[in-house]
């Protein structure tokens, strides 16, 4: 391909080092800022024990874990929201499309009715079992998309993808409607989203499925590019479209039940992201992914941010403020370009 | 809903939920000056002027008295058998389950689902309706069957609205002499108590099981705040002025208290994963209550119902932040 000439490659490098940079910055600030004002060199002191530091234990329990469970799930939402919207080829498919956020949904509701108490590895039932729900979707996808040999159309996939969701929606409120109010009252609030993890261990939980998603996400740009365009003039170029399409849709569902066990089915991130970055970047896959990625998680640590200052010390949940925020930004960018 | 397991449907969780629907009404009742605890529900309808509450007043004066009573709350249904009149019950919400006795009475639904047939069908001469069951309240208005409406508030407000309840059922003495045991029931726990250092206390109300997330915690409002604080316990988030909080760890940690009682509803947990829950909280080392060992798992629907067993409740909390007075 005769696009990797010089100058192109030093506008990959500048514009993924501003993204880069954004989301080191959101990583390295956002800790620094809270419904409290913490101490730094108090909060780094090692000649205090670290269960008496309640300096430490506010910036290393409450606020860092957090940080990086909205960077995390920010990334990971926006990633499959690219993948999703190119792979359907449809500007507002998101994360929940294929209805993988919906069995995320219904493992979660089902732990939290039943009262499910197991654990693996430090990892609470309610995770475990909302990313059982979503591998679940994702098992129910696959098998959808697979069962013609020469590959689904991305509107039967998009169409099963909806149903499926609205399926599983109400199997969601049917469990609901079963539990107790108080049940119910938690399970809302799940819906709503939250990034207070207060550990480490569901971080690294979610970091497993993260990396195969993004190592299966590694191989997408240049076929992204050829299918978002369509099938066949990719079939046309040489790419197996029908195997492409698969590794797509697993890697982003994987992605999706990754970030959705962790902070709960938080809305917008997903579908606003992408559009954003392709409005900043283009629409080249090989910027959009590792952009959408960065700024993704960016995002979500601002939005994080905002939930847990605003109203101080009440908090927002998170899903809200993306939407809020992110909705007006994204009306300004659309209207301003066209 | 035959083939759900019972244990769903028949817990008693009508209360929290009521509660937080109407907390928005209660706070912009108690913004617009109305602090007086003493309250009773037909008087704080009568500031929504509906015209089931003007119907309701009309067919108070023209019914004798109610011989075929259905309520719809557990809270009302407990007090109804505190004054001796639980035998004319002919109908109870979906969530009731105490005294045993209600276990013998038809079953008409819930807060947000009253089988309103079902409910017709039973010739009740009066209803015992939560004051935001507005569709439910239409129709009774409509098939001319007098009500009596309740809503949850505070603490002072159980007795209070007993009193009115047991006039309304002609049970006056009677319902007298069951709301003045449970307020000298209660000022003796008060009593107990009084002059111990009070111990600045984290009341949750769920979270997440397994994990320090989700925590829903008392904002310094409503009857457990109350019973809480009458217990000898200062309420870590009583600046919040609201029923319920979604608390972050960092205000957990920020807070500090030193006790922290988490309630526990619906099963009661093996010994085990009592301990298991109990030591989710050690993420918080820093916090006092976690330091000193003072986190404590309590369970019981007299915690869910504001109703005489609420007395119950205030014992539970005494002896959980001062064991030393119990010994």
């Amino acid at each position: 391909m005769a696009d990797t000439t010089s100058p192109l490659r030093r506008r990959f490098a500048t514009t993924l080092l501003a993204f880069g940079a954004l989301a080191a910055a959101a990583i390295l600030l956002a800790p620094l800022v809270g419904s409290t004002s913490i101490s730094l060199s108090k909060a780094f002191d090692r000649s205090q024990p670290f269960a008496d530091n309640v300096d430490a234990q506010i910036f290393f329990v409450a606020r860092l874990p957090r940080v990086v469970a909205a960077a995390l799930v920010g990334g990971g939402l926006s990633l499959a929201g690219v993948v999703f919207q190119a792979l359907l080829r449809n500007p507002l498919a998101s994360p929940d499309t294929l209805g993988v956020s919906a069995g995320a949904s219904l493992g979660a509701m089902l732990a939290i009715t039943f009262h499910a108490n197991f654990s693996f590895f430090g990892i609470s039932a309610v995770p475990l079992a909302s990313f059982a729900g979503s591998i679940g979707a994702l098992a129910i996808v696959y098998a959808l998309s697979t069962a013609r040999q020469r590959g689904t159309s991305t509107m039967v996939l998009l169409l099963a993808g909806v149903t499926l969701t609205a399926l599983l929606s109400a199997v969601v409120r049917f469990v609901q409607y079963l539990a107790d109010f108080t049940e119910t009252f938690q399970t809302m609030r799940w819906m709503m989203g939250s990034l207070d993890v207060a550990s480490y261990a569901p971080l690294l939980a979610a970091l497993v499925p993260m990396a195969v998603a993004c190592a299966g996400f590694a191989f997408l740009p240049r076929v992204l590019d050829l299918i978002s365009i369509g099938a066949e003039s990719a079939a046309a170029r040489g790419v197996d479209v029908v195997r492409a399409e698969r590794m797509a849709l697993v890697s982003a569902s994987l992605a999706v039940g990754a970030a959705v066990s962790l902070g709960g089915p938080v809305a917008f991130v997903g579908i606003i992201v992408p559009h954003l970055v392709r409005l900043i970047v283009g629409a080249d896959h090989r910027l959009v992914l590792p952009a959408s990625a960065l700024f993704g998680g960016a995002f979500l640590i601002g939005c994080d941010l905002v939930a847990r200052t605003v109203f101080a010390p009440l908090e927002l949940p998170v899903g809200i403020v993306t939407a809020i925020i992110g909705g007006p930004i994204f009306l300004w960018l659309l209207f301003r370009r066209a | 809903m035959a083939t759900v397991p019972s244990r769903l449907t028949s817990r008693v969780g009508t209360t929290l939920l009521a509660a937080l629907i109407c907390s928005a009404a209660v706070t912009s009742y108690r913004a617009a000056g109305a602090r007086a605890p003493s309250l009773d529900a037909p008087t704080a309808s009568r500031h929504s002027g509906t015209d089931a509450t003007s119907s309701l007043q009309a067919a108070t004066r023209a019914t004798p008295l109610p011989r075929r009573i259905v309520s719809l709350i557990p809270a009302t249904t407990e007090m109804l058998f505190a004054m001796g009149a639980g035998n004319r019950l002919v109908g109870v919400s979906n969530y009731d389950r105490f005294p045993p006795a209600v276990d013998r009475v038809p079953r008409v639904g819930g807060l947000l689902d009253p089988n309103v047939e079902r409910l017709l069908s039973l010739k009740p001469d009066l209803v015992l309706v939560y004051e935001t069951q507005s569709d439910l309240k239409q129709q009774l208005t409509r098939a001319g069957i007098p009500m009596f409406l309740y809503v949850h508030r505070g603490l002072a407000d159980i007795t209070q609205t007993m009193r009115t309840l047991g006039e309304r059922v002609g049970a006056k003495a009677e319902s007298e002499a069951a709301a003045r045991r449970i307020e000298d029931q209660l000022a003796a726990v008060k009593a107990r108590v009084a002059g111990r250092p009070r111990p600045r206390t984290l009341l949750v109300f769920g979270r997440e099981s397994g994990a320090l997330s989700q925590v829903n915690a008392s904002g310094g409002y409503g009857f457990l705040h109350d019973l809480l604080e009458l217990a000898g316990g200062l309420d870590v988030l009583s600046d919040m002025n609201r029923q319920s909080v979604q608390l972050s760890t960092e205000m957990i940690l920020t807070r500090a208290p030193d006790v922290i009682i988490e309630l526990r509803y619906g099963d009661s947990l093996k010994r085990d994963d009592l301990a298991a829950e109990r030591r989710a909280w050690n993420a918080v080392a820093s916090v006092p209550a976690v330091k000193n060992n003072r986190v404590y798992l309590l369970g019981g629907d007299e915690f869910v119902v504001p109703g005489p067993r609420i007395v119950l409740a205030a014992e539970q909390f005494a002896r959980t932040l001062h064991p030393e007075v119990y010994r």
